[in-house]
């Protein structure tokens, strides 16, 4: 058994691009758990959206055998992290795995709101932190000035900010002493009854799903009956062992150790993030603290352009769901776009990338909906439901209030833009929270806003506004009621359910304004005149018309002409036959989806 | 003879029994920046070979057509510009045709001209030779327009053209307007239309101007150095031109023709009603046996297969059956006429698509007859005649 204060166990907390994979390869050379010749940039991230967009979707661990200072080799496990706050669940428990925690800021650009975010977990979460500055090769690099900014935040002297270049390998043995030195070793019985912590897990075709555990307390062995707790289910130790990175099964995974384990199971749903795994013959009294339910927070209604897409979506969507517990769908029927799916995701990072990798990796083309969130609807009968689709709210009388989540959102920004940023989360019906100053420059500024404000266009505004320098993290704060209504859009009379939206009452018109303007210009010119209204229940608060085409026919046909001018017109007609009926009304699916896809 | 109306629904479906023929004359000064017709201009190749070459091409191809057609009805020369050729020439070749199929009496035979090459002496030319209608790319009375269609005449000379022609002892005389050119608006376009009426035409065409994929025009468009014409405003500008010839006596027949009774194109009713044709010259298409047959576009290559004895065709394409009936059931429509209501015509009237068109105001039955009454929307009824499936019929 490998004594436990020879074990590190550690996650790398940053903000995309600051250079966490760098640095995890770095250590990974420097510990010679890969060749310098070997070594794929950037390791650990496998998956190939991970690597285009920078992300870490999926936690991983490795195990680095270090031979400190003190000429004793240690164990260090690496806990990835996924960086994102749609994540922050799976961040969580990636943290409840570690004692410590290296927190990785870029020297040129100082701590973001996500980073901070990520940071405060830790720290809520017990472990301890390594303030590490990272680029300090870059000409840009205010290694100082970061310093301060860290230790301001976290309440300690600049001077215990270690300071690196991963990608030069500046620091870096400094860095393996720090982990060995600051960060505790791991507590647990190793007596006691088997907890091992589920803090990732993924579906592989031949295996099953693999978990990724950390033994707190007992121990895990091979082929032996395990439990997971939250879910009941019962299976078997098919397989445990470690990743160097490269996948080394072992016997036994003692307290304080973090490995793999597989068991054999498909469902994915039954070994869920967050859950504690025990021996089935002798269970643990209670399990780790902490397992939560994922819970989507933002809805989208997903449509193949192609109605002959439809199975094959749905099948892609099942894959997906074997790898992302977190994602839910079910059928949904529009008039406009025909058959799909109304689909359930942590956040507008999640749904950009399921949709991608739905794309890409599956090879559809979609329409997506604009997203919305999770209403509470108090009806007249005294009953409360839930809805996910603006087509689910019930007709006003039946109504008595509406609430919609809020989030508490964190921001930091150059306190230059604070101004700018004020009116912009006053202007989405933002509740200004605290605001400090992390630095003379920088600012950390809070809010309670709804989401669906942060899902509709806050982020991208919030983006511009500080020509990209502004951070935004957020976390749920409950639902609160808000004078909330539906407009619908209709083309020719007929609703157009894909652009019915729930907005604030204040915003209805400003929302109406734009779809109707946009679809006048998308939707081509019919035989008659076509109203575009847009309307809150029977009252029409917008409306423009696309007149009717007046000239649809060639100047000229004779003889030599007809071959030419019949193959033309079957070209059109072919064209028209793509489109989709509303009513009366023919649109084009790139209509559609113009309309969808441009910002509101 | 009785007179009868150019739209004269018997006159349209007895058109279509009529046996014509067709000469290109590919010839041009220089290529008009919106034309995609099978022209040439000097330096294309073939060109050096001379007109004296191109008409005694033309007149061995006549010589291969097979017999057991006509006698013409009609002839109509074409192009390009048919009077880059000396009238002797046209004259050769017009009896060639008459050698090869005969010429009725009362044929009728036409020809295009542009008015910067009339004379009196080539209008007397063209009237001992045979031709009894003539027709001028006029395109316009306002010089901007003229300029913007790179045109080499002026509004006078097209003025003085039209009347010497009268003199001349044309029995129909016509000319080719061109509206919703960029910059033109609609009164500069009704003041040409009113000129052209005033010189007393028996006949007048009236084009959208179109950009036509490869033109000059095209490429100007495409790199927004003009303006795309604006299909409102041609609608508006054929409500104007229609309005103007009704009130000068001129009947709409199709949708971009107007004539006098007794002055329609016969040539053009024929074509339009799916009738047989034989066609000679560059670019040329013909409909002969079921069959539609189209020529080589380029001169030099047209040149080389009837040097070496053979017939310079391009392609052809069978027309029979159900495409025959809907080819004459999309080209009838955009006569003023329309279709019988029978066949195609009538299973459209009757399904959702054509009562859409009813209702939209473009289609009508009129005295047992499917008409178009919106000229300006025929393509969506050639649309909906395409999409009727076998099964509904």
């Amino acid at each position: 058994m490998t004594d436990p204060s020879r074990i590190r166990n550690f996650s790398i907390i940053a903000h995309i691009d600051h250079g966490k994979s760098t640095l995890a390869d770095r250590l990974l050379e420097r510990t010679g758990a890969v060749e310098e010749r070997d070594m794929r940039a950037q390791v650990l991230d496998d998956m190939e959206l991970e690597r285009e967009r920078g992300i870490t979707i999926k936690a991983n661990a490795v195990r680095l055998d270090y031979t400190a200072g003190d000429g004793r080799t240690y164990r260090l496990n690496l806990i990835d992290t996924p960086g994102h706050v749609d994540f922050s669940y799976e961040v969580s428990r990636s943290l409840a795995a570690c004692e410590g925690a290296l927190l990785l800021v870029d020297a040129s650009q100082g701590v973001e709101a996500q980073t901070l975010a990520n940071a405060y977990l830790a720290i809520e979460a017990g472990l301890e932190i390594v303030p590490v500055v990272n680029k300090i090769d870059l000409p840009a690099a205010e290694p100082d000035r970061v310093a301060a900014e860290l230790a301001g935040i976290l309440g300690g002297d600049p001077s215990e900010v270690l300071r690196v270049s991963a990608k030069t390998g500046e620091g870096i043995d400094e860095l393996l002493e720090a982990i060995v030195d600051r960060l505790p070793p791991p507590e647990g019985d190793p007596e006691a009854p088997l907890r091992a912590l589920v803090f990732d897990s993924f579906y592989d075709t031949y295996r099953g799903v693999v978990s990724h555990v950390r033994v707190v307390d007992g121990r895990l062995e091979a082929r032996r009956p395990v439990r997971f707790m939250a879910t009941g289910l019962d299976a078997e130790a098919d397989e445990i062992g470690i990743r160097r990175p490269a996948v080394e099964p072992v016997e036994v995974l003692d307290a304080g150790e973090v490995g793999y384990l597989v068991t054999g199971v498909k469902e994915i749903d039954l070994v869920r993030v967050g859950d504690t795994v025990t021996d089935a013959e002798r269970p643990a009294a209670a399990p780790l603290p902490g397992y939560r339910e994922p819970k989507p927070m933002v809805y989208s209604g997903l449509f193949p352009t192609d109605g002959d897409d439809f199975e094959r979506l749905r099948d892609a969507l099942e894959k997906l769901r074997l790898n992302d517990a977190a994602l839910v769908y079910q059928p949904e029927t529009s008039r406009a776009l025909g058959f799909g799916f109304r689909v359930g995701f942590l956040g507008l990072l999640h749904m950009e990338i399921v949709r991608e990798r739905l794309e890409r990796e599956y090879d559809l083309d979609l329409v997506a909906t604009a997203p919305s969130v999770a209403y509470r609807v108090e009806l007249t009968s005294g009953e409360t439901i839930t809805i996910r689709s603006p087509q689910d709210l019930p007709e006003q009388g039946r109504i008595v209030s509406i609430a919609e989540p809020y989030v508490e959102a964190m921001m930091i920004l150059p306190a230059e833009y604070v101004g700018t940023v004020m009116e912009l989360a006053q202007s989405r019906r933002g509740e200004m929270g605290e605001m400090t100053y992390l630095s003379p420059e920088r600012v950390e500024l809070h809010y309670e806003l709804p989401l669906a404000e942060i899902v509709f266009d806050f982020f991208d505004q919030l983006k511009s506004r500080t020509r990209g320098y502004a951070s935004l993290d957020y976390e749920p704060s409950g639902y609160r009621p808000s004078d909330l209504v539906r407009v619908d859009i209709l083309l020719n009379g007929q609703p157009v359910d894909a652009f019915s939206s729930i907005v604030h009452r204040s915003e209805a018109y400003r929302y109406g304004r734009a779809m109707v303007e946009r679809l006048r210009e998308l939707i081509p010119r019919q035989l008659f005149d076509v109203p575009v209204q847009a309307a809150i229940g029977s009252r029409i608060i917008a409306r423009e018309t696309i007149r009717a085409r007046r000239k649809d026919v060639t100047a000229k046909c004779y003889g030599g002409d007809i071959t030419r001018k019949r193959k033309l017109l079957e070209r059109q007609k072919e064209g028209k036959r793509r489109m989709k009926m509303v009513g009366r009304v023919e649109v084009p699916q790139e209509a559609f989806i113009s309309a969808l896809r441009l910002e509101p | 003879m009785t007179v009868r109306l150019p739209d004269d629904p018997e006159l349209a479906e007895e058109a279509a029994g009529l046996r014509s023929a067709y000469v290109h004359v590919p010839f041009c000064r220089r290529r008009c920046p919106y034309c995609d017709f099978a022209v040439v201009v000097d330096g294309d190749p073939g060109v050096d070979a001379g007109t004296e070459a191109y008409v005694d091409a033309v007149v061995a191809e006549i010589g291969m057509e097979a017999p057991g057609f006509g006698p013409l009805d009609a002839v109509a020369f074409g192009g390009g510009t048919p009077t880059f050729l000396r009238v002797d020439d046209l004259a050769r070749i017009l009896s060639a045709l008459d050698r090869g199929f005969g010429l009725r009496p009362d044929a009728e035979v036409s020809i295009e001209a542009n008015p910067e090459d009339w004379s009196d002496e080539l209008g007397a030319g063209l009237v001992a030779a045979g031709f009894d209608r003539i027709t001028f790319g006029v395109q316009s009375f306002r010089e901007e327009t003229l300029a913007f269609l790179g045109r080499l005449h002026d509004p006078e000379q097209a003025a003085g053209a039209v009347a010497g022609a009268r003199w001349a002892g044309f029995r129909s005389v016509g000319v080719d307007l061109v509206y919703g050119t960029p910059g033109e608006s609609i009164e500069a376009w009704q003041a040409s239309v009113e000129r052209a009426l005033d010189l007393g035409v028996d006949h007048l065409s009236a084009y959208a101007l179109t950009v036509e994929r490869g033109t000059a025009l095209s490429r100007a468009v495409a790199a927004g150095a003009l303006p795309a014409p604006d299909p409102d405003l041609q609608a508006d500008a054929f409500a104007v031109v229609d309005r103007a010839c009704l009130a000068a006596g001129l009947r709409r027949y199709e949708v971009s023709n107007w004539a006098r009774p007794g002055h329609h194109s016969r040539y053009n009713l024929s074509t339009w009603g799916g009738g047989e044709y034989v066609a000679f010259g560059v670019g040329a298409h013909d409909h002969r046996g079921g069959v539609r047959s189209r020529n080589v576009r380029r001169l030099d290559r047209y040149l080389a297969e009837i040097a070496a004895g053979r017939r310079p065709r391009a392609g052809s394409e069978r027309i029979e059956g159900r495409l025959r009936e809907l080819e004459t059931t999309i080209v009838g429509l955009r006569r003023a006429a329309g279709v019988a209501l029978e066949g195609l015509a009538a299973t459209l009237v009757d399904h959702p698509e054509g009562r859409r068109l009813v209702e939209a105001g473009i289609l009508a039955v009129r005295r047992g007859r499917v008409v178009v009454v919106d000229p300006m929307r025929t393509d969506a009824a050639a649309r909906a005649v395409l999409s009727l499936s076998e099964a509904d019929c």
